[in-house]
Parts: structure tokens; sequence; C-alpha cells
């Protein structure tokens, strides 16, 4: 028997797609069964009374959770996001309702007794409830309350040999795609390199220092399956800069219409004969391929690496040998300032352990944006306020015509004294002498 | 219940403290097959909508069977998931990063099974727990935010959005016969949590209201320097006022010059703003993350607002699948959706959609409205 009525969540148990609604119902039931005989630390009914305080939002339109509030485990300032209901009497189960962030293992694989580690802590420690995963690519588990908190890390860290993510203003939990693992395409260890950042850096990701959040994410490939150039401060890319391997007799075997093209992602609608001319070759954003007399030509000079041919034929076409990774700084969603996309700083850079060289541009950039960056200033906008130039001078990095889409429009340089003949310091009386007021 | 402690005391806190080791290595948790020819895959292939096998230099193959799924789970749903993997795959499993659960075994009669088995498991209320699909040219599973579950600033729900939106488009998570992959996001409000600022269709929660001012409180919860400093638009300023008498610091907001971005609320917890007439949602359209073919971009606002129409927000899935429908008509293969809105042109984009332009649709933010006006005699009648 539930114990508040949510008429209007009900309406979501239907259709085809998951139900979150049937999923918290399933274990409210099994929290108010409790078959195992749990000494829950926190009220049992809490997923109730989180359907509860949920159906109230549906019918006022607002939500009725309050804001922050400082909480966290001794030592950290990240990892923990303080939350409360403001209708704690009508629904006490989740008047205290914390979040605490886990690190999450690069790339996202389990084995099933870690999880069920993590739901036996969560069953006895929290509401049972949990995101798999939440934006920043952490395990987070939802609600809990206060006096969990200490506990719930011993358990993480002494039992699991896990640690907490990042919040607050320190670097968020770096995050990867999947990479090398199982990908053809993954021009760098991106879960290696993620795990070595998370923890070469378990410094700042725990311990708030910075102006505003900062976030290492890592694609393997241009495909950009984490998104890192769109929301990462940091957005390391893998690519190549060598040829792309052609094995000819398949781009026959596309061209005979043996193998299904772009890997079988179109089978669901018939598009017609696979067209090598006008389906790759007319497609290439820089026209550096040729099809002819059967034999596919890139001119990998003017190749821009956009990943559509090897994307389009991947048993025939495979990416380069000399990998490494790109680097671009300063994506962010709107707030405050607009949209920014990561702009390119490293055309290309090695990504071998033990990452020397990634980590002096990091170590370099931090250290200018912790002394110039203002209060919840992201990099981004602490580079557009303070120029690319700057930039390219705190990391040693000489511009390059790569690092701009095209010129500038406006001819008001900001030359600096030493770049002028004879520098800025001169008298006015030498100029009179020539020139009458 | 009696409180049971772990092992922490909080008389001496630095006891046995472990603290700063990270996660666990990743190699503890990839199946046999993966680290073993991690870094050695040759190709891979999507056999049929939510099944993929990768083959590696050495002749392995690895079948993967993806599943979508809600995002918000509790421990019931991830044991179950457990008991999956282990009758199936050895104990190992992994998730997308687009919120999707992938079960990976070496043969292809095993991803048969398992897919069936994956279809067939459903919740009470009548839902799939586990449906198949999410590959290739289609829609995957939306990557989303917490909205009114669990989270202080949303104007809209999350969950809630993003199941009326899934079930309205799940036979395009179940096949793949969209022009290329259209990627469908999610935030509750302008911080954007869920980065929709760069997705084929992006679901925005928005305010249409200013922040109310608590003068009670403002002074003893905020830090007034911060809520002014926190306003793009410099809408607020330091005042005084009178609150029972009594004189007290508080802010002013200069109403007409704030675009309802919340920043001030996010610093100042005296200045809330959602209100139910109010909020709603916009629908943006365009953006990119990939490199393929075109570079990244930026999602564009489409439709300004909707109103929050819960449980299942029927005119935002209205609009979604009008949008889609156009699209899946008019692109060309490979061509994602913001390529074919930028060949047919963005006032042809609206024609075919069915969707109303109206003056909130043209950019009055500072610079970057400049770049988003016309100026070319190049348009269409």
């Amino acid at each position: 028997m539930a114990k508040h009525k949510t008429p209007l969540l009900d309406q979501l148990e239907s259709g085809p797609w998951p139900s979150f609604v049937s999923d918290i119902k399933q274990e409210c039931d099994s929290r108010a069964k409790n078959a195992k005989g749990v000494d829950y630390q926190i009220p049992a009914d809490c997923p109730d009374d989180l359907l509860g305080v949920l159906e109230m939002s549906y019918v006022d339109g607002e939500t009725h959770w309050k804001h922050g509030g400082i909480v966290g485990v001794f030592g950290y300032g990240g990892g923990v996001i303080g939350r409360y209901c403001d209708q704690p009497q009508m629904f006490p189960g989740v008047a205290h309702f914390h979040t605490v962030r886990v690190n999450q293992p690069s790339g996202l694989y389990y084995k099933t007794d870690f999880l069920r580690q993590l739901c036996d802590l969560w069953e006895l420690r929290g509401s049972g409830l949990t995101n798999m995963h939440g934006s920043t690519g952490d395990i987070v588990l939802l609600g809990t309350t206060t006096p969990q908190l200490e506990e719930i890390f011993f358990e993480l860290t002494h039992n699991m040999n896990n640690d907490l993510g990042g919040s607050g203003s320190n670097l968020r939990t770096p995050s990867c795609c999947l990479g090398q693992s199982r990908c053809e395409f993954a021009c760098i260890d991106t879960q290696q390199l993620c795990y070595d950042l998370t923890n070469t850096y378990q410094d700042e990701l725990h311990r708030p220092a910075f102006p505003y959040k900062f976030k290492f994410k890592i694609d393997g490939c241009p495909n950009g399956c984490v998104a890192a150039i769109a929301r990462s401060d940091f957005s390391i890319i893998g690519t190549w800069r060598d040829e792309i391997r052609i094995d000819q007799k398949v781009v026959a075997a596309y061209a005979g219409g043996e193998i299904k093209p772009n890997a079988g992602a179109h089978a669901g609608r018939d598009w017609g004969k696979f067209d090598i001319q006008k389906e790759v070759v007319e497609r290439c954003p820089s026209g550096c391929i040729r099809y002819e007399g059967g034999k596919l030509e890139i001119n990998n000079k003017e190749c821009v690496r956009c990943m559509h041919c090897i994307n389009t034929m991947p048993r025939a076409l495979r990416i380069g040998n000399d990998r490494g990774a790109s680097i671009l700084c300063g994506a962010k969603a709107p707030i405050l300032d607009g949209p920014q996309m990561s702009s390119l700083l490293v055309p290309f850079i090695k990504a071998e352990e033990p990452y020397s060289e990634i980590k002096e541009v990091i170590e370099n950039i931090w250290d200018w944006w912790m002394e110039e960056g203002k209060n919840r200033e992201r990099l981004g906008e602490t580079m557009k306020r303070l120029s690319f130039q700057k930039l390219l001078d705190v990391t040693n990095i000489k511009a390059d015509a790569r690092h701009v889409r095209e010129p500038r429009h406006n001819p008001y340089i900001f030359w600096k004294e030493e770049e002028v003949t004879g520098g800025w310091k001169r008298e006015i009386a030498d100029y009179r002498k020539k020139h009458q007021k | 219940m009696a409180f049971i402690s772990s092992g922490y005391n909080p008389e001496k806190p630095m006891e046995n403290r472990i603290t700063d080791i990270g996660p666990r290595h990743f190699e503890e948790f990839l199946p046999p097959v993966i680290k073993k020819n991690k870094g050695t895959w040759a190709y891979h292939e999507i056999l049929e909508p939510g099944v993929l096998l990768h083959v590696a230099d050495s002749g392995d193959k690895v079948y993967t069977v993806r599943c979508g799924a809600a995002r918000l789970m509790t421990i019931t749903h991830i044991r179950e998931i457990c008991d999956i993997a282990d009758k199936f795959c050895g104990g190992h499993l992994r998730f997308t990063t687009r919120n999707n659960i992938e079960f990976m075994v070496t043969t292809e009669d095993e991803a048969k099974a398992l897919k069936k088995e994956l279809n067939g498991r459903k919740f009470s209320g009548g839902s799939y727990k586990f449906p198949v699909g999410g590959t290739g040219a289609g829609v995957t599973n939306i990557v989303h935010t917490q909205g009114w579950v669990h989270c202080h600033t949303p104007a809209t729900d999350a969950s809630g959005t993003v199941k009326a939106t899934m079930d309205a488009v799940f036979e395009e998570f179940t096949s793949m016969r969209l022009p290329a992959p259209v990627r469908i996001a999610m935030a509750c409000c302008l911080n954007m949590c869920g980065a929709v600022h760069c997705s084929d269709i992006a679901i925005l929660g928005i305010h249409r209201k200013p922040p109310m001012i608590d003068h009670e409180h403002l002074d003893n919860m905020c830090e007034v320097p911060l809520a002014v400093a926190a306003c793009p638009t410099g809408a607020i300023r330091p005042t005084k006022t009178e609150w029972q008498g009594k004189q007290v610091n508080t802010v002013a907001v200069k109403e007409e010059r704030c675009m309802f971005c919340g920043n001030c609320y996010t610093m100042c917890p005296s200045m809330p703003l959602s209100d139910k007439e109010g909020d709603g949602i916009a629908i943006m359209v365009g953006g990119k993350i990939s490199n393929r073919i075109t570079r990244p971009a930026f999602s564009k606002v489409v439709v300004p607002f909707i109103p929050n129409e819960p449980p299942r927000w029927p005119t935002m899935t209205k609009v979604i699948t009008q949008i889609l429908d156009a699209y899946s008509k008019g692109a060309r293969k490979y061509e994602r959706l913001g390529d074919w809105a930028n060949r047919i042109g963005w006032e042809r984009f609206f024609e075919v959609c069915g969707l109303e332009f109206s003056h909130h649709l043209i950019d009055d933010f500072r610079d970057p409205a400049y770049y988003t006006w016309r100026q070319t005699t190049q348009f269409k009648f």
C-alpha cells in the first residue's frame, strides 16, 4: 500500500520506456517488506516520501528541494552535496537527503561483485536510489543523512577501495570514453590517461582551491563520445598525424555491396546501393579523397581527420599509426556569458605515461587561472576576458595558424612595447622640434 | 533503528583514515575478451538495433547487447542487472556515456538469448525494464539532469520529461532508420548540468519571472556582493529596505534587465524565481559534438517556451516528434539535424517543422547576437 497517492506520477508507469516511477515503487515495496532484515540507517520509507514530494511538484509546478547546505566528509571539500526537502513535516523520510558522488571507473565497466557491494551499502545507509550515472560521469548515490556520510566514506575506502568524486569549485571527476578497450577508433588509451590524471590530482579533486569548477574529459577520437569539446575546460581528444591505412580489397568489398556501410548503422531504411563517390568522396570536408579505377586514394596532407570516411568504411580504413591527442580548452554551458566550445591549444601531443607533457600544460593553465580567474569564472571566460594570447604565454606555446578559424577582423592589435623598435618612451620636446603646435 | 558504525571514530577522525585513493582501476572490471584485445580492435558492425559486434586483430569477437535505462535507478533494479550479467556475462557489464547498459558475450547465440531475455523483462506498470536498442542512425538514451526529483533550481522535471519523450520516440530507439544519429539531451535549468548546448534536440527548463526577494533573510543567508556580481546583465544592486520596522541590507532587481538565468539564486538562496506559470521548457536543435564532416555546433532555440504539462508534457513531445519527422523526411543520409537545417535554411526549417518564428528567437544577448543576424540578401521566400 503506497504511503502517498501519486495519480500524476502513476501515469508515467505506462508506455514502453523504462519507468523510474515503477522502479521507485518496487524499491518502496522492497524496503517495506525488508526480507533480509536490514537495520535501515535512514528512514525505510524514504523512497515513498520521494515519490510524495515529486507528486507535489507535479501539482505545484515547482521544486520542493531547498538550496544546498554545506555537508561533507572530514578533510574533503567536495564529493557530497547537501540536500533538504522544503516540506520536511509532510515528507520526513527525505527531510535530509544528501547526494554522494562516487568516483566511477574509467569507461564505466563493472564487475557485479562491486555493484552488489555498492547496493548493500546504499540499502543500509542510503535511500536505495541512484543515478547510473550523473552528467559528469560519477556514480551518484541519491539521498542519505549527515550522520551516515563518514560511515559511507569509511565503507567506500576501507572495504571497496574506492574514493568519492568531485563537486564544488574544484577539479570535477575526470571522465573518458571507453577508448581502446573496445573501440578501433581510439587513438589513445583514454582509460589509463583518465585514471592517471584522476589520481595525480586528488588534492585538486577533493579540496576546492579553484575560482570555479574545472573539467577534464578525454575522447579517444574526433567522434567525441564523451563530448569533451563541448563541456570540459580541458578537452583531450585523440588524433593521429600520419596516413589513414587503407585496405583496397575491403574497399572493393564495400563497393560491391558485400559489406554494409557505416558498420550497419543505417540498416533500418533502404537508402539504395552504397555509392563510394557520393557517400564518401563527395562528403569529405576537405575534398582530399579520390576514387578511381576501383582504388581509393587519400591525400593525407589535406585530411582534417573528421572520421567520416573511417566511420563509413571501418573495415577498409583505419586510423594512422602516429597517434596522440589534441588539447582544446575552455568549453562550458551558457551560464554566465553564453555557451563556449573548447578552443584548440595544442594541435598534437603524445599521450604516453607518465603524461608529463600534458600535465605541464595543465599546471601552467591552473597557475594562471587560479591567479587571474574571478570567483565563478570558468577557464573559457578567463580566456575570453584576458585573451587567447595570454593563454599561449602562460603555456609557452607558439602561435600557429591552427589556433584560429580565420585571422582577426580588426587591426586593433595589442602590440607589446618590446615588439616595437625603439620602445614606447619618447620625448615630446624631440617631437616638437619637428612639429609645431 | 540502532546506529551502526562501520568503524569511523569521530573522536579520532584521522585514525586509520584512507583518503585520496581515486577510483578502482578499470582493468579489474574488464571482461576477459576486452582485456585481452584492448588496443587491437580491427572493426565493428551493428548486427541489428542494439546488438554490436567488435572483431579484434586476433580474430576474437565480442558481441554487445545495449539496452536503455531510466538513469534514475534503484538498487533493486541494479541487482537485477547484476543477475543478468552473472547469468550471461561472467559478472561483467558496462554503462555508456548516455546511460545505456551494455552486456557483452562472445557468441552470437548468447547475444540473441540475451536480447530475448532483456526484452522479456517488464516493470509491474507495464514498461520495459531493459529495452534493447540505441545504436546507429536512431535515437539513443537521453542524457539528463535531476529536475524536481532532487534539484533546488529546476524549471521543470527531468525524469518525467525524458520518460514522456522516450515513450514518444521509442520506435526510433529500437530501429535505425533516421538519416544520422539524433542525440536528445535534457537540462532542467540554464545551469545545464546536462550540457544540452550541443545536442541535435535539447529540452531545456527555463524560468520567465524575475527573482523574488526575501528581505527578511537575505542579509543573513547571502553575501550581497556575490549576489550582485552573479548577475550577467547587471540587474542587481545592493540596497537597504525597511523590514518590520528595522532597516536591513538587501538587494534590488531591475526587472527589465533580467533574463531569468537563475544565477543569482544559485549564489543567494533568498532570491528564488521558480513559478508554476513562469516556468516551462524551451526546445533547442541543431547542436552536435562530433567532428564528423562538419564541425561541432551549438544548439539553437527554435521554440522559446512550452508550459510545463506534467505528467506527460504533450505539447513538448508533439514538437519533438514534428521536428524528428520533418528531419527524417528531408535530410540526406549521414546529415545531422543541424546540417540539414543549415542546408535548407532556417526559414525553411520552421516551415517544414510547422513551428512559429517569433521575436524571442532573434538573439539579443551581447556579441553572440550579432553573429546570428543575417548579413546577406541570400534568403528564401
